[in-house]
């Protein structure tokens, strides 16, 4: 006796039923089982000769039946039993696995990613966007921690992070990548070991420099969306100019003390300067460093974060495009703020008088980024 | 005009800590003094010396931006929101 994990687009044949309980001490006779009950799955499973279809993987524990004993595998009661199969124009199709393609999600990632992939907003076709997804993550701190690891475990192919600190004691209260025994590491090293734990599958690209106005347009057109979790206002700036101008979606995120703030910048619609034209005075906003920061808030935003990305890059909901949502965690109340583009905006704006990078410390007038890192 | 002000946790040490208090004023510039009056210190956070906004400030009627309205001048009704956000750096 064992229980069989139905995919929710053959729970129509199930009466609905995710989980059916089946007689049998092998997989043959599980599956036998299950089509005794539903006669309509036995044709879904089997082919004329009574195997297997060559696009039906069959799971057992999360073990595809062919690493083990095949039909003739044991069963338990505690055991769980999933039939999974490739779907049109998704995951593995028949004539995809002939032909060889590159590009048909693997049984692994099936299975690791099935509670997205049976959302049908997500799908095999989905998964495969994220898959073939390129996302960059300036900071791997507070912001870009959280961002980096749910993009990863989501399975995000190809996620590029920018950072040259090392990790320090003090980043341990929120920095979810480092641990304590990570500390005077390189925090991209660190980040990239916790990334590969979480999903093995997903490339990390290391950028161990700061984005500078000089290396950004080498960097940033390389990937499809660009998330920030800069740490201070120069990159902030630098980092807007450098997405507008190579046409990627920024998605944005700030923090301090108990508040966090979310948005997302396109191309053609507001930025970062026609919100805030003009950097603040050096020491007028305090930093995280400077004024502390509740960590639970990078978690909060950081997913946020992560959801737009997950969003924009399978085109589903309604992104917060032109919209500023602010989080106080005190009071725990979510506000949401319109964003417009403005026509005056130096960058975006009708009249653009900003049309390559410029020098972003003294537009901040703070201290280069390499003087900082060495506080 | 009794108006809703609410305010993002850098201007929250000049007026006692407080996220959300009520003030008077017919537009932003009346608010913003009245709350200068009870405050002080406030306008210090979101005007320089001349007593022109900061462009790193923004400020929000019912959610909407005033640059996108009529500025200073944006008129108020009693049960209005008025939010005062500034840029935020912290990522780290």
């Amino acid at each position: 006796m064992a229980t069989i994990y139905i995919p929710t687009f053959f729970r129509q044949i199930t009466a609905g039923n995710e989980y059916i309980l089946v007689e049998g001490s092998n997989i043959l006779e599980s599956l036998e089982s299950l089509s005794y009950l539903y006669p309509e799955m036995h044709d879904l499973i089997f082919d004329s000769d009574e195997q297997i279809l060559r696009h039906v993987n069959i799971y057992i524990n999360n073990h595809e039946i062919h690493e083990l004993e095949g039909l003739d595998t044991l069963v338990n009661t505690e055991d769980q039993i999933a039939v999974i199969p490739a779907l049109a124009g998704g995951a593995m199709t028949l004539s995809e696995e002939n032909n060889g393609n590159q590009s048909a999600l693997k049984p692994e990632e099936v299975m690791r990613y099935s509670r997205h992939i049976i959302m049908p907003q997500v799908g095999p076709q989905g998964q495969r966007k994220l898959r073939d997804a390129k996302v960059l993550v300036v900071g791997a701190g507070g912001l870009g921690g959280p961002v980096a690891l749910y993009l990863a475990l989501a399975g995000v192919g190809t996620i590029g992070i920018t950072e040259f600190d090392v990790v320090d004691l003090s980043n341990l209260q929120r920095q979810i990548l480092h641990q304590t025994a990570d500390i005077d590491k390189p925090k991209l090293k660190s980040a990239k070991e916790t990334l590969g734990l979480y999903n093995p599958h997903v490339e990390i690209i290391e950028h161990p420099m700061p984005l500078t106005s000089d290396n950004a347009m080498d960097i940033i057109p390389n990937y499809d969306i660009v998330v920030n979790g800069a740490d201070n206002f120069a990159t902030r700036y630098l980092v807007n100019d450098a997405c507008y101008l190579a046409g990627k979606t920024l998605v944005d995120g700030a923090i301090l003390l108990f508040d966090g703030q979310l948005t997302v910048y396109k191309p053609g619609y507001c930025c970062y300067r026609c919100l805030y034209p003009d950097p603040p005075p050096p020491g007028m906003v305090p930093s995280c460093a400077e004024a502390g920061v509740l960590g639970a808030i990078t978690g909060i935003i950081g997913s946020m974060q992560a959801t737009e990305v997950f969003k924009q890059i399978l085109d589903i909901g309604e992104p917060m495009v032109n919209r500023l949502l602010l989080v106080d965690a005190l009071t725990m109340q979510f506000r949401e703020m319109k964003l417009r583009r403005d026509p005056a905006c130096p960058l975006c704006g009708d009249n653009p008088t900003v049309k390559e990078l410029i020098d972003y410390d003294a537009f901040c007038g703070s201290p280069p980024i390499e003087v900082l890192a060495l506080n | 005009m009794t108006i809703k002000v609410q305010v993002t946790s850098v201007i929250q040490k000049v007026v006692n800590g407080n996220s959300e208090f009520e003030a008077e004023g017919s537009t932003i510039s009346e608010l913003i003094e009245n709350i200068e009056d009870k405050y002080p210190g406030f306008l210090q956070q979101i005007a320089d010396d001349s007593g022109e906004l900061h462009r790193f400030v923004n400020i929000y009627v019912n959610d909407e931006d005033i640059r996108f309205i009529n500025g200073k001048d944006t008129p108020l009704n009693s049960g209005d929101v008025v939010a005062f956000l500034p840029a935020l750096s912290g990522g780290l």
